[in-house]
């Protein structure tokens, strides 16, 4: 059965009340040329999305001689992640956490306000495709050159053609899977050596990797990858509402839809007549093949350029455009009913409660990054043993500590222990400042490991803040000796039960 | 049953070809894999064929194919750990070579030291003396400040570590605790040299306890080694019996095993077995347990 059978089949069957089969065999678009408004509005947004994407790693930012000059670097063996100013440690990863907190809030956020902007202007699928398609049409031609093409016989003329688009499509593929490996090392030197082949073969590898993805996605798989293949789609329709703007078709304008002939003869006659003139230049030029007038749809990616189709249209013939444009539900319901539109409400608990999470997010993201500390303490117990009781009947605890120097310069530390003299308090390096307490020198961007002990004399056992108390708590400061700077970590001092003299 | 028609006929119901086969009326629709499937599905199949002459896979009496690269896994772990050792070398030999000092000095020589020693006190030490060096009855605790052997000095540890304790090693550390049992001292001797000894460390002694006799046995019997003071003696590992630690235990019962029998721990003379640079590291690795002085 051809596909246009099977097509015809299943709507028969939907007719009848028979549930549509699972699987349908995909019908290959051709989507035409169109220009206008939200067109130049996917230029702009393609040419600096993919801009950023290209070019960003080759941005220089001087960290002085301790660190790499790229501006945004993920350094994978040093285990540190640069962006301009700011650097993030593996330990810091929940940076990253609050990063995906504000990308999916801020994502329901546009989803409020214009439905499936993100789908439709920003994802990376659309972008690219969109790329393919503008590549594709270049080549081979607008979409009635294609379809022609595709029915044909093959001819020297359009092998090349096919040649030279597959060629484009994987340089451009080639490049995207290049562009990826050169955010996780130096940039200007990764280049060199993936040229002169001495690149490393895991940065061969992802280019391979990414030069298919990106072919095969933008390529082949298009559209499908957001109907079939996208959760964002589902969630998407779940979140959405009433008030939220959407491409929409305008029925008590554009119906009874007829050609021009045909309705301005039912308008003499006074009969009622649609602006609609059926001329599918809506379905053409749309990259998921749906016909808008059909409603809001699930493969509809909202990118609006079915609204610069039918306004050129409109244009043409005289007629008012906007028969599609961005409307809300509430106004599709209203003129079914003769109502007039309301005003698009952009302020509402929906929205606001998005753009609060945001602004909270956001701001405790900016206040633990402005108060990072530069320096870190981590502090681990001995397990085993857990105490140790000394010859005159002390008993003494030991940490294995790490510190952790932020900064690109060499750092002296001491820790000191509240509640203990220094005399209590020893390193296993043994070195102490001025102060008495342990002294710890740290190099530029390094942790070092060390191990600490703190003796309580047989006479301030039990001392604690309760006689029967075994475990009592106890805080570390480590303190920068030249900045003063404090870092404070809790943990516990234990000793045997019950002892107490 | 019977086959009624070869011409695959389309069901009406679904508009599906069904297969042609017929059983008491009931026929099956023809829906066959998704191509795409299908041909994933057949190039796993020659994929496997490629893997069987590739690497190890059948099967044989004694053996198996062992594919035409070679491969087992065995060897990758054994030229991984060879990779390890040569990327160590350079930093083994230099600690095989550096004192003490030296090692104290440099930074990097030192964490690389204390890392070794971990790694080589997991794996030969830890089974007596615990995870920690916490130790257990008989066998020293590492991370207090008492020493039997030496004072705790690198040196010392490094003497012990590589001679042993009563080893068979020529210059092992010797030093006996006797059996007093054995007809030297008599019962009530021992019971109260015992109570004597404990009242040393200021534990809790039985009123009706003789510690003048106690005190008379101490100075004729165990002085000699363990000190007039009771303070014991680092060359001859024997412990100070005023401090707090007990190798042992502290009951009295304890104290009158040990006198009546004897005592005598045994340590390996880890020479024989570990190279001298892992020998540093250990002690290197000891000290920072915090039986340091």
């Amino acid at each position: 059965m051809s596909v246009k059978q099977e097509q015809a089949r299943e709507m028969e069957l939907e007719a009848a009340g028979v549930d549509a089969p699972l699987y349908a065999s995909r019908q290959q678009i051709y989507p035409a040329a169109v220009s206008g408004r939200f067109r130049k509005i996917k230029w702009i947004i393609l040419v600096c999305t993919l801009g950023v994407y290209y070019f960003l790693p080759f941005i220089r930012w001087d960290r002085g001689p301790n660190a790499p000059s790229q501006a945004v670097l993920i350094d994978m063996d040093h285990h540190r992640f640069y962006f301009f100013f700011i650097e993030i440690w593996p330990q810091e990863v929940y940076y990253i956490t609050g990063l995906l907190i504000l990308a999916a809030v801020t994502l329901f956020l546009m989803n409020a306000i214009a439905g499936r902007v993100w789908c439709g202007y920003l994802c990376p699928q659309t972008v690219w495709t969109d790329l393919f398609f503008a590549v594709e049409r270049l080549i081979e031609g607008d979409r009635r050159e294609r379809m022609l093409k595709a029915g044909q016989k093959w001819t020297l003329e359009t092998i090349a053609q096919a040649v030279l688009k597959h060629w484009a499509w994987l340089m451009i593929a080639w490049w995207t899977g290049g562009a990826w490996v050169l955010y996780f090392s130096d940039a200007p030197t990764l280049v060199y050596q993936l040229a002169t082949f001495q690149g490393p073969v895991v940065a061969y590898t992802w280019i391979a990797i990414l030069t298919f993805t990106t072919y095969f996605f933008a390529g082949f798989m298009r559209e499908q990858v957001c109907t079939y293949m996208c959760p964002w789609p589902r969630i998407q329709a779940a979140l959405t509402d009433e008030w939220a703007l959407n491409v929409t078709y305008r029925y008590d304008r554009g119906e009874p839809r007829g050609s021009l002939k045909k309705n301005d003869a039912l308008r003499e006659a006074g009969a009622p007549a649609g602006d609609c003139v059926d001329c599918h230049q809506c379905v053409y030029v749309c990259p998921t093949g749906v016909d808008i007038r059909q409603g809001l749809q699930i493969d509809c990616i909202q990118c609006g350029l079915c609204i610069d189709a039918c306004d050129t249209v409109m244009d043409k013939l005289g007629r008012p455009t906007g028969l599609i444009g961005y409307d809300t539900d509430i106004n599709v319901k209203r003129r079914e009913i003769g109502q007039a539109a309301l005003k698009p409400r952009l302020i509402r608990a929906r929205t606001l409660l998005y753009a609060a999470v945001i602004a909270i997010v956001g701001g405790i993201m900016i206040g633990v990054l402005a108060t990072r500390h530069d320096s870190g303490l981590a502090v681990i117990h001995d397990r085993n043993p857990l105490f140790v009781r000394l010859s005159d009947g002390g008993i003494r605890n030991a940490y294995t500590l790490r510190l952790s120097n932020k900064l690109p310069e060499d750092r002296a530390f001491e820790i000191r222990v509240d509640g203990f003299a220094p005399d209590d308090v020893a390193s296993a390096s043994g070195k102490r400042a001025d102060t008495g307490w342990p002294l710890f020198t740290v190099g530029p961007d390094q942790t070092l490991e060390d191990r600490l002990f703190i003796t309580l004399s047989r006479k301030a056992l039990g001392r604690g803040h309760d006689h029967d108390e075994d475990k009592r708590d106890i805080s570390f400061r480590l303190i920068d000796l030249r900045s003063g700077a404090q870092v404070k970590v809790k943990d516990h001092f234990i000793q045997p039960e019950g002892e107490k003299r | 049953m019977s086959v009624t028609s070869h011409e695959h006929e389309v069901d009406a119901a679904t508009g599906t070809a069904t297969t042609g086969h017929e059983w008491d009326g009931i026929r099956e629709l023809n829906t066959p894999l998704p191509k795409w499937w299908l041909y994933i599905f057949y190039a796993t199949i020659v994929w496997a064929l490629g893997y069987w002459v590739v690497y190890p896979a059948i099967p044989l009496a004694s053996s198996f194919t062992k594919g035409v690269i070679n491969y087992s896994s065995r060897a990758e772990v054994t030229a991984e750990v060879a990779q390890l050792t040569s990327a160590r070398a350079p930093m083994v030999a230099q600690l095989a070579k550096a004192s003490f000092d030296e090692i104290q000095k440099d930074t990097k020589l030192l964490t690389f030291a204390r890392a070794q020693g971990k790694a080589a006190f997991g794996d030969n030490c830890a089974p007596c003396h615990g995870a920690g060096g916490g130790g257990s009855k008989a066998f020293p605790n590492l991370a207090d400040d008492d020493w039997l052997w030496g004072t705790g000095t690198l040196d010392d540890i490094q003497t012990t570590l590589t001679h042993g304790i009563r080893s068979t090693d020529p210059q092992t550390r010797q030093g006996n605790m006797p059996a007093f049992g054995d007809g030297v001292l008599k019962p009530a001797e021992i019971s109260a040299v015992a109570d004597y000894v404990r009242s040393l460390s200021v534990l809790d002694v039985d009123k009706t306890a003789d510690l003048k006799l106690g005190q008379k046995v101490f100075a004729e019997n165990c002085a000699a080694c363990h000190g007039e003071d009771a303070r014991g003696n680092h060359d001859l590992g024997s412990p100070n019996l005023t401090d707090q630690i007990w190798l042992y235990g502290s009951d009295k019962a304890t104290i009158v095993e040990g006198i009546t029998k004897g005592r005598g721990g045994m340590m390996p003379n880890w020479g024989e077995r570990l190279d001298a640079g892992t020998i540093k590291a250990l002690a290197v690795y000891v000290r920072t347990l915090g039986g340091a002085r």
